[in-house]
């Protein structure tokens, strides 16, 4: 029997205090690529109880993205918004979802993001990271921005950290280790730069709650 | 001087485009920080460095 919506709710403001969950729960994040970051990202925002995710890839799942990402042998063939919606919901019934099967390019990006208050950059293409990043920090200033660049192979788990580079951008990663090198990306790691990324649209969100309580009292 | 990457270079009066024409950074790949603002890759060309400026060049990776 799945809770009621009521039942969960309730259970997340036990777990996180009435306004944190709220700072939580009314916010909308976009994750850019449905891979082994953004099916990770989005599994662990969920959990967390953000109200709101857009979902964008074009892409299906294939055998061959099993090996890292939140999808299941059942699932090889759908798209992966699809088979992220229906993953998510299993886990978060009440959580909202706007996806969007589509490559994410110069001309559709402001229209993709214009709902999102954070954005979460987990393309696999370094020029496509490089694109989302100029255009959300030069023509979407009010956005946050959490990317992530370095994360592939067996390195030292520890080399991943979050780098704070502008008042509205944090990079996760290592910044070094490219797919293009070696044995490629590995669950584990990948998991990790994930978690930096997801940890931080948490804090984020905290911080911007907190500023808020701060004003209340003044 | 100016500030790259943490790093003080003697590269004031030189633009942008300049500056990362002596790099080996593959352009398609960096996003450009310039005193807290990030630089649209249309004005590296227009964009001079001044004595004091702190300029960021992220250079992703792939992966994901």
């Amino acid at each position: 029997m799945i809770p009621t919506k009521e039942e969960w709710n309730n259970a997340l403001e036990e777990r996180h205090g009435k306004e944190l969950h709220r700072a939580f729960s009314s916010a909308t994040v976009a994750v850019c690529g449905l891979g082994g970051l953004g099916s990770n990202i989005a599994i662990a925002l969920a959990r967390a109880g953000v109200g709101r995710l857009i979902l964008i890839d074009f892409d299906r799942v294939d055998i061959t993205n099993l090996h890292r990402q939140q999808y299941k042998a059942t699932q090889i063939g759908m798209y992966k918004t699809v088979a992220l919606a229906e993953n998510l919901k299993e886990i978060a019934p009440y959580i909202s979802l706007e996806i969007h099967t589509e490559r994410i390019t110069e001309d559709n990006v402001l229209t993709l993001l214009k709902d999102a208050d954070i954005i979460c950059e987990a393309f696999d293409d370094a020029e496509c990271k490089a694109m989302l990043m100029e255009i959300v920090l030069t023509e979407m200033r009010d956005k946050y921005l959490v990317a992530a660049s370095g994360m592939a192979g067996l390195y030292d788990a520890n080399r991943i950290k979050t780098r704070k580079v502008t008042s509205r951008f944090y990079l996760c990663g290592d910044e070094e280790s490219d797919v293009a090198d070696g044995i490629g990306l590995v669950s584990s790691r990948v998991m990790i730069c994930a978690a930096h990324e997801a940890h931080t649209v948490l804090r984020i969100l905290a911080s911007n709650f907190e500023e808020l309580r701060g004003k209340d009292n003044e | 001087m100016v500030k790259v990457n943490g790093e003080p270079l003697d590269i004031a009066g030189k633009t942008i485009a300049e500056y990362l024409a002596t790099t080996n950074y593959d352009m398609k790949r960096i996003a450009t920080e310039l005193n807290g603002d990030i630089i649209p890759k249309a004005t590296y060309a227009d964009t001079v460095l001044k004595d004091g400026d702190s300029i960021e060049i992220v250079s992703f990776v792939g992966g994901g």
